[in-house]
């Protein structure tokens, strides 16, 4: 399945968003997520089921004025 | 009088971002400087890579500053509400400095989905610093919705131009004199801040003019003193501005040499 993270395509065994996290190397970080423009909180990311073509944003602290 | 933000005495008036350093020891050096109350923050897409955010997560922790999450480079509600949710998981608060940008030259803040924003985030119990304008009625709007906290523009973000409309920041702080007043964007010197406190605002946001100063550690020791200066005069409670001259050396006892 082809997912869009970050504006990026990759082709992904994950059928959740936690895995996908996890397939993608993120595990431990301290990021925040969004799936098709809406927040997705940490205990959703499980639950929450991808489906192809879906735009994926993954975020974390930047220095901010 | 020393106001709370949401409830929260800060320990320095001047709130500090931190973005545009030279590099990190930079930007630790210029935090330990300035002591500041907060420092800002923000999110930026995350490389399973790189992790820069993790590093700078660090760097945080290790400066243990209050954060103040920003929604910078939000153009409409939907995004600005979108960050700000992200940031209250990542930054563990549910403070955030609300911006929603609507124009591009000035950066000046789309006050119509600022008030929108604000009042969807409150609702959803977040404490907002909005940036905004000196607009006394947008300011009357943002309050109404739940804001306890304004944050009005100096000047354009950047610019460096100082306090652009005196007349309107000054208008502001006597309408609403019991609400904390933030000057935001635009400060580029020391006496830039000081004339906020003068003015009666309760704290300053610096950013670029620390981190574009050419030894931003001293700049940003300067902006502490500045602040304290500034803090310190509006207590004293300033002279009245006269428009004709009051000699000050008494004139009673003059030798009479002419």
């Amino acid at each position: 399945m082809q997912i869009v993270v970050n504006d990026e395509v990759h082709e992904v065994s994950a059928k959740t968003l936690a895995a996908l996290i996890d397939e993608l190397g993120y595990g431990g970080a301290r990021i925040a997520t969004a799936m098709d423009g809406s927040f997705v909180p940490v205990p959703y990311r499980a639950r929450t089921v991808l489906r192809d073509g879906a735009r994926v944003e993954i975020v974390a602290p930047m220095q901010g004025g | 009088m020393t106001k709370s933000f949401y409830g929260t005495v800060l320990s320095s008036p001047l709130m500090l971002g931190t973005a545009q350093y030279p590099s990190p020891d930079i930007l630790r050096d210029a935090v330990r400087a300035a002591q500041p109350g907060v420092v800002t923050v923000s999110l930026r897409r995350e490389s399973a890579g790189e992790r820069a955010g993790q590093a700078f997560w660090d760097l945080i922790q290790e400066l243990g500053v209050p954060v103040l999450p920003n929604t910078a480079g939000c153009h409409t509600v939907k995004e600005a509400v979108t960050t700000a949710h992200m940031a209250r998981e990542v930054f563990g608060t549910d403070w955030v400095k609300l911006e929603v940008i609507g124009e591009l030259d000035t950066l000046q803040p789309d006050v119509f989905g600022l008030v929108e924003a604000a009042r969807i985030l409150t609702d959803d119990g977040f404490k907002v610093f909005p940036y905004t304008t000196e607009d006394l009625v947008v300011a009357d709007r943002l309050l109404a919705v739940g804001c306890e906290v304004l944050m009005p523009w100096g000047a354009p973000i950047g610019s460096g131009k100082g306090l652009n409309n005196v007349f309107g920041l000054r208008a502001l702080r006597a309408h609403f004199p019991d609400v904390p007043l933030v000057v935001d964007a635009g400060i580029g010197v020391p006496s830039h801040a000081a004339q906020a406190l003068e003015l009666g605002y309760d704290a300053v946001l610096i950013n670029t003019a620390v981190a574009k100063a050419g030894e931003p550690a001293v700049m940003a020791e300067a902006f502490r003193f500045a602040v304290q200066a500034g803090m310190l005069a509006r207590q004293a409670d300033p002279m009245e501005e006269r428009d004709m001259a009051v000699p000050s050396t008494p004139v009673v006892g003059k030798a009479m040499l002419a």
